[in-house]
């Protein structure tokens, strides 16, 4: 029994470790391609099946004049708005979230849990059902096409991420923390900024993780509310993926928007292991 | 505590996100009421006409409908069925523990549509690994996205495979938050790892079970990145959803005003169905 339990406990690890590494290995060797070793028949292993050419990442700084597809500018582009809606996010997130953690409010029928579910609720909404009335919204005040209202944009599909993680935080930390240091003669704002906060370290980092993660990787937004003055990492690289396919340079673009966000892999694993996280998720 | 504090933290967030969404919902009402398309592009009003046509005359939108819920449900029951037994495999010692919960977390870093255009070559039919690797033992190539009926399983393959992390780091997070009281009364018990699982482990996961489907569901109802890319709704309408419907209707037809009546439709029944759903969980798992 536990024998077999074993075996199978390995098995399906090697089988699901093959399965969430095979499309990037996939990706790795098409990068190095050209259209003789795509086209002619499948090909995996360079100098053994097929001869290595550089040419699909050097089209990546090219400039566009020049037969390239310069990602750099999508690339600082998409950092730009990220950080930036998250930063948004998690301070305005951290305060609501914090509020309604700690204060009653009643207006009507309207509690605290109330307006919790409002925050986390604009998940609910489809993309699509927010896209057409933004895009005659940013029109109107003259924001499309530009960063500034990809940011707007991206407050609301951070925003309640920030309040979700940090609203379950904020409960979890004991009341008499803050009780202490208003007794010491801290104003409720100095209580939450030199007691609270410090202690919520590890929320906070869980939320400007998840906060990075689903903004780095929207695209449906950035396809719609720009065209050609702003374009973010997911669009262009999208746009690679014509009637003629350049497989080559598709993958490597797709490998370098895909990396930053790996080595968050690596800190959201050090802080499970270290057992901070499991009070900030739950 | 002071009055007026609590609302000095609580506006700013509260504000700002009622300011940026107040115009589009209104917009989005007033605007399914218009006939604003392509010919007459101008917020006419022409009252309900729009929903009639949604209820008496437009079954491919309920089809999308259908298949979203089919796709979203088999997803997520299989990223938590996938990413649950992971969990389990590595919460105690393994061997290279932190190297698999690392390989275990990265899909879910990984842009979706990016990712996608990887998928799409990697399934392509003729110069794909997966046909190729199949047809060297023997197996005849797959239509692996021509398919309407395979095209379908090859969506949800990338969606298990971009989303399970999620519910794998969910699960882990909190199998690792477990008191160890009950997990020590139950070994001296001698329970067997499978009654244990049962009746100690099971139980005490099932709000962060509950949670973790919920906040899964909600994302794999808006499915529409892995569509767009994979197979465009294709082939036909086999894997069109109710988004990617919308989308057609809006922003490739131009028919404003409808679209607009089916993203307020489908924004409503979605707040209806996800509620019952949460209520129907609960009240399924935790027993007591």
């Amino acid at each position: 029994m536990s024998k077999l339990y074993t075996f199978l406990k390995y098995f399906f690890i090697t089988f699901w470790t093959v399965f969430v590494v095979a499309p990037f290995l996939w990706a790795v060797s098409t990068s190095f391609k050209d259209f003789q070793s795509v086209n002619s028949k499948v090909t995996y292993i360079p100098w053994l099946d097929f001869e290595p050419t550089l040419e699909g990442w050097r089209v990546l700084v090219k400039s566009p004049a020049k037969g390239g597809v310069d990602i750099v500018e999508p690339y600082f582009n998409s950092i730009f708005v990220t950080c930036t809606a998250s930063l948004i996010s998690i301070v305005l997130g951290t305060l609501a979230a914090y509020a309604l953690s700690r204060f009653t409010f009643k207006a009507g029928f309207v509690r605290n849990n109330d307006i919790t579910f409002f925050f986390i609720s604009q998940r609910i909404m489809p993309p699509i059902v927010l896209s057409i009335p933004f895009f005659i919204f940013l029109s109107t005040i003259g924001l499309l096409d530009s960063l500034l209202g990809l940011v707007v944009v991206y407050i609301v599909l951070l925003m309640p991420i920030a309040v979700w993680i940090m609203v379950d935080f904020f409960n979890r930390v004991p009341k008499e923390l803050d009780e202490t240091a208003l007794i010491d003669g801290c104003n409720p704002y100095q209580a939450f900024y030199k007691v609270v906060l410090p202690n919520s370290i590890p929320g906070l980092i869980v939320a400007g993780m998840f906060c990075i993660i689903f903004g780095w990787i929207d695209f449906f937004f950035a396809f719609i509310l720009t065209f050609t003055e702003v374009q973010l990492l997911p669009v262009k690289v999208v746009a690679l993926n014509s009637s003629i396919t350049p497989w080559w340079s598709l993958s490597a673009s797709a490998l370098v928007s895909v990396a930053p966000l790996i080595i968050v892999a690596f800190i959201v694993e050090r802080y499970l292991s270290k057992g901070n996280l499991s009070g900030a998720l739950k | 505590m002071n009055f007026k504090h609590k609302f000095v933290f609580l506006f700013p967030g509260l504000f700002v996100l009622i300011g940026i969404l107040i115009f589009p919902i209104i917009f989005t009402i007033r605007l399914s009421l218009s006939g604003w398309n392509s010919y007459t592009p101008e917020m006419n009003f022409i009252g309900i006409t729009n929903y009639i046509r949604l209820f008496t005359d437009d079954p491919r939108f309920w089809e999308s409908f259908f298949r979203l819920s089919f796709l979203s449900v088999t997803t997520v029951i299989l990223q938590y069925v996938i990413g649950f037994a992971l969990a389990m495999m590595v919460w105690r010692e393994i061997k290279f523990k932190r190297f698999f919960r690392v390989i275990f977390l990265v899909p879910m870093m990984t842009t979706p549509v990016i990712m996608t255009v990887i998928w799409r070559t990697f399934f392509h039919e003729s110069l794909g690994p997966v046909n190729d690797l199949l047809g060297g033992l023997g197996v005849k190539p797959i239509l692996w996205l021509s398919d309407p009926v395979i095209a379908k399983f090859t969506v949800i393959i990338v969606e298990v495979w971009q989303w399970t992390p999620f519910m794998f780091l969910l699960l882990l997070a909190g199998l690792l938050s477990l008191p160890k009281e009950p997990f020590l009364a139950a070994a001296i018990d001698g329970a067997s790892p499978f009654r244990k699982f049962v009746y100690v482990t099971f139980p005490l996961m099932a709000p962060i079970s509950i949670g973790a489907i919920i906040i899964r569901l909600i994302e794999a109802s808006k499915i529409m990145d892995t569509v767009f890319v994979l197979t465009s709704g294709g082939p036909g309408t086999a894997t069109e959803t109710s988004s990617f419907y919308i989308y057609i209707k809006g922003l490739r037809e131009f028919q404003m005003g409808y679209a607009a009546t089916l993203s307020f439709t489908y924004l409503v029944i979605m707040i209806i169905s996800l509620t019952i759903i949460a209520k129907v969980l609960t009240k399924l798992m935790i027993k007591e």
